[in-house]
């Protein structure tokens, strides 16, 4: 490591699975120091049996999203500067889903949700068919593209005090895959899709808290995602129209 | 407040859901004390007398500002759920501060009217 540190960071990491403590390391404080860099030093330096999930390092995967100093971050596009208190950080895996050990949480509801939610493409075309027409500037696809750019970190999730009190609510991110969908053209299961938004458990529980939207690394609106799905269900799904 | 919470959006989900809650408990005992009537005028003057009381005019006067709250709060969540948002990360949040001082001005109404 180089030696271009400025003091000493308090860093408290959490070290089991549901039942477990935490557990308190000092690490030298850097310029431009990411929470995902303190956890990898940590692993480095001092805790070589930590376990922690990442991938990419850039904000792209969404495979390290941890919970720091109690709000759920994308860890590698956050600097410590901004989110430490009192020099300290206090690190745990993402609440709403099952821990596995450390800070590596189970992300198997998270993504049975996706599906529950009518998240799966269903293709209208095959690749022999000539490429569908879309009007980039028609409202429907403005509002799936609005959204599209989920990167599945499950910040939203961990964020959400709905999905905390009633584990059968589908959640933001699944609700705002499901707004893409119904507003593609090309996807051939809009109206059912539309209909598993809306069942038990789905937009309608939602209470419009926001912690979602502000929480959303990428700065999408899962809740207006959501608001959307509702006034379809009410209303109908958004009107489709051929490009001129 | 959990600092995930501390946020407009989150703060008038609370105002519009524990005020609704409070008026959800205060119905059933209006409608109790409107059912006095039905025993004769004894029994509901005693209970208007008693409703005079200093302690249950001020119980009144926070039943206004709830019932005004639950109001415009409600109102936001309607306008939100039914209407374009204004930006995508904007649930009318400019809502929800008038909102608030509408309900204290209701209450206002309200105090002025009994002093």
């Amino acid at each position: 490591m180089n030696s271009d540190h400025v003091g000493l960071l308090t860093v408290r990491v959490w070290r089991g699975r549901e039942e477990g403590r935490f557990e308190t390391y000092r690490v030298p404080a850097r310029a431009n120091q990411t929470v995902l860099d303190v956890v990898t030093e940590v692993q480095r330096s001092q805790e070589p049996a930590l376990a922690y999930r990442f991938a990419c390092r850039v904000g792209v995967c969404g495979s390290c999203a941890m919970t720091v100093n109690d709000r759920p971050r994308w860890t590698c596009r956050t600097h410590v500067a901004r989110v430490r208190e009192e020099g300290i950080l206090t690190i745990e895996p993402l609440r709403n889903m099952p821990r596995i050990k450390d800070l590596a949480c189970d992300l198997t509801p998270f993504f049975e949700k996706w599906q529950k939610a009518g998240g799966r493409h269903v293709a209208t075309a095959s690749r022999r068919d000539p490429l569908q027409k879309i009007d980039p500037r028609s409202k429907p696809r403005l509002a799936a593209s609005a959204a599209i750019e989920c990167i599945n970190c499950a910040v939203c999730y961990s964020a959400c005090d709905v999905v905390s009190w009633n584990a059968g609510y589908l959640g933001p991110a699944a609700l705002n895959r499901a707004w893409t969908l119904v507003n593609d053209a090309r996807h051939g299961a809009r109206h059912e899709t539309l209909d598993r938004a809306f069942a038990d458990g789905g937009c309608a529980s939602c209470h419009s808290q926001g912690n979602c939207t502000r929480h959303c690394p990428v700065e999408l609106s899962p809740s207006e995602s959501i608001a959307g799905l509702k006034r379809s269900a009410l209303f109908g799904a958004p009107k489709l129209r051929e490009p001129a | 407040m959990h600092p995930l919470r501390g946020h407009r959006s989150y703060l008038a989900f609370l105002g519009h859901r524990l005020s609704g809650l409070a008026l959800a408990v205060f119905l059933p005992c209006h409608f109790l004390a409107l059912g006095l009537a039905l025993e004769g005028a004894e029994a509901l003057d005693r209970f208007l007398i008693f409703a005079e009381l200093p302690l249950v005019k001020a119980a009144e006067w926070g039943l206004v500002v709830l019932l005004a709250l639950h109001l415009f709060f409600g109102l936001r969540v309607l306008a939100l759920e039914f209407t374009p948002w204004p930006s995508r990360t904007d649930p009318r949040l400019a809502w929800i501060v008038p909102g608030g001082a509408a309900a204290l001005v209701v209450g206002l109404v309200f105090l002025v009217q009994v002093v």
